[in-house]
């Protein structure tokens, strides 16, 4: 045993619920309650809960928070009103991905980041080497803040109960300020599931009243394992596997969330270059032979040689198929093209398919 | 949570069980591997005539979790494969030592380290957190 593992404010509640708890970035977080599959099956037909307390989160104050984010971000942020939210991502000046991150504008001059977990101390020590000249004040709130996402068709229903109108109201990847049944709480709409949804940030005091609360309104509880399977479906990014330091975005079909018509920021020289000549592409292939592809598995072009390797792979719940995402050599990137994915030593044939594999079903104006 | 171990089964610490009468045995894996694993949904396993020493990979179980190697306790070769259990994968967690068994094997007398459900009960307890 190394390090002891950090536990969210909600521990007590999953252990309540018989969670199978497993080590994940140096978390102590719930992989699943009942089941994966009934877990990703609530939140695709009706409503589930996941504690995601373990995230980062960052505000950006003062004068130059505008500026600042413009120059350490991809996205433009001056696009980005009061009370909306967009997704971005942290490049270095050669272009890899530092992390991927929600950017919440709560108010003039005022920013919420939400960044992944297993990155809090990367990005804080990141942004900072860019303070500075900008008139910015950085505050890592990550430790007092909890985080509850609420997923699903049923989640504006679930969430009318406890916060009124503003669930109805509220537009997709806006954010606002609310009260959850009396306790002040920030709600945008937003997720990671390709659902329509919400997330509910709050005190680590008020955590476990919404949590149960949640769960009284007939939200099921959901462990990282939904979590993933979830995200994967829609093809969203989970850093460490479709993005990294070594991984620009552009193979990682994330080139829309990179503004290089924004002024100069932080790896947008790279980036432009990067543009028009990157060499690997992430793609969305069905195992068509038998097996089922998993991250790491090395990925080779039928005659042999190898092309790259995947990403993340898994039966999808939804789909019923062993699918899988994989980052190859462009000239493999190719709908109905095939390549084998190497399972315990033995190539498997795989076929690219269209990407996403599933179609989120957000609310939209 | 308690996990069955039956005690007419040997365990092995790859969570595999085997069950020897006289030269053949039948193989599978053990309540808590199936409770570890969550929702079984794929089962990889050998053609009948493959030939594994004691130790050996002889397939795997998949979650949409995880994936997990499978291991014989002892060495033979493979008369019979439970298609039922490939077919209708939920058998491995419904009913691990019946209807969820994977192979049977004729004995080559190539066997590694097995444990009594006692001993194999205790490792568990020791892994578990």
């Amino acid at each position: 045993m190394s390090t002891p593992l950090l536990r969210t404010t909600l521990y007590d509640d999953h252990v309540r619920l018989n969670a199978r708890m497993v080590e994940f970035g140096g978390w102590e977080m719930p992989v699943q309650y009942t089941g994966i599959i009934d877990e990703h099956r609530a939140v695709r037909e009706r409503a589930g809960i996941f504690d995601v307390s373990h995230m980062g989160e960052f505000w950006v104050t003062g004068p130059d928070s505008l500026a600042f984010l413009q120059y350490v971000t991809t996205a433009d942020v001056s696009q980005l009103g009061i009370g909306q939210a967009g997704y971005a991502l942290f490049c270095r000046p050669d272009g890899g991905v530092v992390d991927d991150l929600f950017i919440y504008h709560l108010d003039v001059d005022r920013y919420l980041l939400v960044v992944n977990a297993s990155n809090i101390a990367k990005d804080w020590e990141w942004i900072n080497q860019f303070v500075g000249k900008f008139s910015v004040t950085l505050t890592n709130e990550s430790d007092a803040t909890a985080l509850i996402a609420l997923q699903g068709p049923q989640a504006e229903a679930v969430l009318q109960r406890h916060i009124g109108q503003l669930a109805i109201d509220l537009p997709f990847h806006g954010v606002s300020n609310a009260t959850f049944d009396g306790k002040s709480i920030i709600v945008a709409r937003t997720g990671y599931t390709g659902e329509d949804g919400f997330e509910v940030f709050s005190s680590n005091d008020d955590a476990s009243a919404i949590w149960q609360a949640l769960i009284g309104s007939s939200a099921t509880a959901c462990g990282l394992g939904a979590r993933d399977s979830l995200r994967f479906e829609p093809c969203l990014a989970l850093y460490g596997h479709e993005l990294s330091d070594t991984i620009n975005p552009y193979e990682a079909r994330l080139g829309w969330a990179v503004k290089l018509n924004k002024g100069e920021f932080v790896g947008s020289q790279a980036l432009t270059d990067l543009k028009s000549n990157f060499s690997r592409r992430l793609v969305a292939f069905e195992v068509t032979g038998k097996g089922i592809a998993r991250g790491d598995y090395p990925v080779q072009a039928i005659t042999g040689e190898r092309i790259g390797h995947v990403t993340t792979g898994m039966p999808s719940p939804t789909l019923g198929k062993p699918l899988g995402l994989a980052l190859v050599e462009r000239a493999y990137a190719v709908e109905g093209g095939e390549f084998d994915v190497i399972i315990r030593e033995k190539p498997v044939r795989a076929v690219v398919v269209k990407y996403p594999f599933y179609q989120s079903r957000y609310k939209r104006p | 949570m308690s996990f069955k171990t039956p005690s007419e089964l040997k365990y092995i610490k790859s969570h595999e069980w085997i069950k020897i009468e006289g030269d053949t045995a039948t193989i599978g894996i053990s309540d808590y591997a199936q409770d570890s694993l969550g929702d079984v949904v794929y089962v990889e396993l050998p053609d009948v005539g493959a030939r594994f020493g004691a130790g050996d990979a002889f397939g795997a179980v998949e979650s949409v979790k995880a994936s997990s190697d499978l291991y014989v306790p002892a060495g033979g070769e493979v008369i019979e494969v439970n298609t039922a259990a490939t077919e209708q994968t939920d058998l491995v967690n419904t009913d691990p030592y019946g209807n969820g068994w994977l192979i049977k094997i004729k004995l080559s007398g190539d066997q590694g380290e097995l444990l009594d459900a006692a001993a194999y009960t205790a490792f568990v307890d020791s892994i578990k957190h």
